[in-house]
């Protein structure tokens, strides 16, 4: 076995070291009845890195990649093009065959990157403070929830209906154990979003309010109103985004007034990969910080005086407080997190304003063409690189004729809101510098075919 | 001295000057590089990416146009090679050398398992792509998911976890969800004092009331104990196995069934399957639920904390409350089972952990290596990390006290306290001198019931030449700590930086990067 460096004369030398005939005597412990005599029956044997490689590859063959069509799918995962950089940098052993920065003196590394992402993120987001990640979006909208509780002691929760329908599943499931009430309904087919409804619906027992920003259906609006009237109620605010490459272009939440910005990171140097491995973003207020889950990373010094970083405030944490921690979260992405910060400092604010005005511009430039397709309108006024389109039929078959046809054309809403009939018309179209005018030209001839 | 109460310093002494080597006008050393912050050699006119034009277009981003400056440096291609390159030379990392962390399984990242993550027809795929479209995808998700079930002897698998607390999680919600739907609720989970910590946070987050389950002398469960604890209001027993002294739990068997008949159910902690896997399933040995680490066992990089991957395989008992969604084999068509598609049968899930479908760069990667070892190679994989830990074990149990030597055999990992150091030294004296020998550190002062424990698990993929020069080092350190060595104290002296102060950071934290002008106004 390629992978295992002992061979038959060491294992041998070593038995006699410790004391034992074989190596199965070292397993005596296990009970006889339970232990297994030799290998499990009906499982191949060992195979040489070919052979694997051509299994793997044989698999992924039977998949149409997003680059193979004209694609546009979005609705919580982007498709950025990623420098070829990042790839290379995060491949380097340093980063990645280490652990968690327990041991800093040999880990300042993998420390410094987490405290320029902590930076980078609260810039992105307009916040004080943000965390050295989360596992992805959904989960760290969650632990905002949680979060907005401990702080408020208050357990209800608004979710605007224009959050991403998976991120309310997983509110709903935690919910379902932790006693939260929340409030929720699908989206409606509107311009606007449901800021207003929201406002009304804010009360002296809410905890917080869940916004996402652009919400599933592409729509932006001013917070800032939102923000008021949850702070009046004694309410928090909690922004959600999911399309960070979107703070490029339009007013960060923290500048709008919100108390914690969660955010799925993957749109930045992490790729598709068909969902996971993601990159939780969680950002808040100074004043919150120690009721914040997950791991920080801080500035101290050394012993001879000179800069470094360390893991901090880590008595919010399960190692140390157990049943009393704010999270169990232990590993979190710190890869994807690395990843996500060289590409970052590669963009810079200059290279992330280009690709903001790039996506919205190219996004322009569909809604226009498509558009003009019968039987297709818009939904929106208002959005960055994704939009709502209302087709004349339902928009799940439409998607499923286009993948056929080669073309991967969006997320319809009968998939995201299977309980939602009223607006299965509804097709989610996302647009990033990786679309072309072709692909543009290809998804407009393609729904030409598939309405008329 | 500042410090925890398990005796863990967390504030270094000064260094003596004798203990200085030179400075240098730039604060290099030679092949060790300072590199500032990125705010600090960056502007926000630099840019590493170069975009085509954008067509002309009418913005419709509302009133919401972005202003004011961010606040983000960039650097140029070059700039940020070097940048990041520097900083990576400032980590230990298993490329390196032998990396101990106990309770970690910090082993060899075959090369391999990167090529085939990042093939296009698994790294280029939107999650919400139509079905057709990602079979080779949903097929691998389904190949894995066998192969756990087989390996573990359990009846079905939750692939969606992220990693190892979020499927204990996964685990917990299920127990709950399964005692919910036959109208038993129950109040208590019981957890080992020497369990991670992220068992109790858990158990809390569910909402249980957590307990201590004691240990006999010789660092297991105590059985008759626990059997007594049982009752109407225990709704699950949360146990690791191989547990975090090393040890084999021999009585789980007796425990699962007891813990059956009491109407609870046992949760197994799967973060030491490397110990076992293809030597016992732990469906065999009654358990419920496990989560399975695929970023320990099977070899995915823990990447500097993260990301990771936590499947929970499930007993007959729990299966049907696993989450969303799930792969299933339909004829010769994999189907994905989620929110659209959930049939009746399935109605009985507990509900969705995650947006989208789980960790699949994890899955790729831990399939490929489980098919290059394949059933003989990974009850190899089990054999060859025991015999290594023991190897350890044996060859510093004159130096150094391991409290449950008497014990028999340990499994994959080596457990010694700091009984018999000198009077004023520690765990983390000997942990730091390990550095300047050029290793990782072992885990410390963990598990909790050792005083200054020190965890060694040195896996399957150390040649007997690395645990050799790791057995000289440790016993070289060990010695130099009963000695009273003072300059043990104040290790690191080789490392990009000395101890660092851990008070400090706690007590004044900076967590952001301030511009100094800016920082210094607001003093």
């Amino acid at each position: 076995m390629r992978y295992l460096p002992l061979t038959d004369a060491d294992r041998q030398e070593m038995l006699s070291v410790i004391g034992a005939a074989s190596v199965d005597d070292l397993f005596v412990d296990v009970p006889a009845e339970v232990r297994l005599p030799g290998q499990i029956a009906g499982l191949p044997d060992h195979a040489g890195e070919l052979a694997v490689e051509r299994h793997m590859d044989r698999l992924a063959r039977q998949n149409l990649s997003a680059g193979e069509a004209p694609f546009f799918l979005g609705a919580g995962a982007y498709r950025h093009h990623v420098p070829a950089s990042v790839d290379h940098l995060i491949q380097r052993g340093e980063f990645l065959t280490a652990y968690t920065p327990y041991q800093p003196e040999i880990a300042q590394g993998t420390l410094q990157v987490l405290f320029e992402f902590q930076t980078q993120v609260v810039r992105l987001l307009g916040c004080d403070v943000a965390n050295a990640s989360m596992y992805d979006g959904s989960t760290a909208c969650w632990e905002a929830i949680g979060m907005a509780r401990r702080i408020t002691r208050r357990g209800k929760t608004l979710l605007s209906s224009g959050l991403h329908p998976h991120y309310v599943s997983v509110a709903n499931t935690m919910a379902k154990f932790t006693g939260d009430a929340l409030v929720h309904e699908a989206p409606r087919l509107d311009a606007a979003t449901d800021i207003g409804a929201l406002i009304a619906t804010i009360d002296k027992e809410t905890s917080c309010v869940v916004v996402q920003y652009p919400d599933i259906l592409g729509r932006i609006a001013d917070l800032t109103p939102l923000a008021n009237a949850a702070h009046e109620a004694g309410a928090l605010l909690v922004v959600v985004v999911t399309e960070p490459v979107a703070l490029g272009a339009i007013t960060a939440p923290g500048h709008m007034g919100a108390d914690i910005v969660v955010g799925e990171g993957q749109s930045l140097g992490v790729g598709l990969q068909f969902g996971g491995p993601y990159l939780g973003l969680f950002a808040a207020k100074q004043k919150y910080v120690r009721q914040m889950p997950g791991r920080l990373c801080g500035e101290t010094v050394d012993a001879a005086g000179q800069r470094g970083y360390v893991l901090t405030l880590s008595t919010r944490e399960q190692h140390i407080r157990r049943e009393k921690a704010t999270s169990n979260i232990c590993t979190n992405s710190g890869l994807c997190a690395l990843a996500f910060s060289i590409h970052m400092t590669l963009l810079g604010e200059k290279g992330l304003r280009e690709l903001a005005t790039l996506n919205h511009a190219l996004a322009c430039q569909a809604a226009d063409r498509l558009t003009q397709v019968p039987g297709v309108k818009l939904l929106n006024d208002a959005f960055f690189n994704e939009f709502t389109l209302i087709l004349s039929k339902d928009a799940r078959d439409v998607v499923r004729d286009l993948a056929g046809k080669g073309v991967l054309g969006g997320v319809s809403l009968g998939r995201l809101f299977p309980d939602a009939p009223e607006i299965g018309n509804g097709l989610v179209v996302a647009v990033t510098e990786t679309v072309t005018v072709e692909d543009i030209e290809a998804l407009a001839k393609a729904l030409e075919e598939e309405l008329a | 001295m500042t410090m925890l109460k398990e005796g863990r310093p967390t504030a270094p002494q000064a260094v003596r000057e004798e203990h200085m080597a030179p400075a240098t006008a730039t604060g290099n050393r030679a092949l060790m590089l300072e590199e500032p912050l990125i705010f600090e050699i960056g502007s926000n006119d630099t840019t590493g990416v170069d975009f085509a034009a954008a067509p002309k277009a009418v913005s419709r981003l509302g009133n919401l146009a972005r202003k004011d400056a961010i606040g983000l440096p960039g650097l140029s291609e070059q700039e940020t090679v070097r940048h990041y390159t520097r900083l990576s030379r400032q980590n230990y990392a298993i490329d390196l050398g032998l990396f101990p962390l106990g309770s970690c399984t910090m082993k060899h990242n075959p090369r391999l398992n990167e090529k085939v993550a990042r093939m296009p027809g698994f790294a280029d795929l939107h999650p919400l792509q139509p079905q057709s479209t990602v079979q080779g995808a949903l097929a691998v998700i389904h190949e894995l998911a066998q192969w756990l079930i087989t390996l573990t002897g359990m009846h079905g698998v939750a692939m969606s976890p992220k990693a190892g607390a979020h499927g204990e999680l996964c685990g917990l919600l299920a127990i709950r969800a399964a005692l919910e739907a036959r109208g038993d609720a129950r109040s208590v989970v019981l957890v080992p004092e020497s369990a991670h910590g992220t068992n109790p946070a858990t158990a809390a987050f569910c909402g249980y009331k957590v307990e201590d389950i004691p240990a006999t002398p010789d660092g297991r469960v105590d059985l008759a104990a626990l059997k007594a604890r049982l009752g109407p209001d225990v709704a699950a027993v949360m146990i690791t196995n191989p547990n975090t002294c090393g040890l084999f739990e021999r009585d789980l068997k007796t425990i699962s069934e007891a813990v059956h008949a009491a109407g609870a159910f046992v949760y197994c902690d799967g973060a030491n399957f490397n110990a076992i896997v293809g030597r016992v399933r732990p469906g065999d040995l009654g358990v419920d639920a496990m989560h399975i680490n695929l970023h320990k066992t099977f070899s995915t990089p823990h990447g500097g904390g993260g990301p990771g991957s936590g499947p929970v395989v499930l007993s007959e008992a729990l299966a049907p409350f696993a989450p969303l969604p799930f792969v299933e084999k339909q004829g010769d068509k994999f189907v994905l089972v989620e929110e659209e598609t959930v049939e009746d049968h399935h109605g009985r899930s507990f509900g969705r952990m995650v947006a989208f479908h789980g960790q699949m760069g994890m899955f790729t990667r831990a399939l490929a290596y489980i098919l290059s070892h394949g059933a003989d190679g990974l009850r190899q994989v089990s054999g060859d990390a025991v015999l290594n830990a023991n190897y350890i074990l044996r060859s510093l149990a004159d130096v150094l006290d391991a409290p449950f030597g008497g014990s028999g055999p340990c499994m994959h990992e080596a457990l010694f306290s700091d009984k018999g150091l000198a009077e004023g030294f520690t765990t983390l004296d000997i942990a730091k001198g390990l550095i300047d020998e050029g290793f990782h550190p072992m885990t410390m002062y963990f598990p909790l019931v050792v005083h200054g424990a020190m965890l060694v698990e040195p896996t399957e993929t150390e040649s007997k030449a690395a645990l050799d020069q790791f057995i000289m080092a440790l016993r070289s350190l060990a010695e130099r700590a009963k000695a009273g060595d003072e300059a043990l104290k104040g290790a690191p002296y080789h490392a990009p930086r000395r101890r660092l102060d851990e008070t400090l950071a706690a007590r004044k934290p900076v967590l952001v990067w301030t511009e100094p002008e800016l920082a210094e106004a607001a003093e």
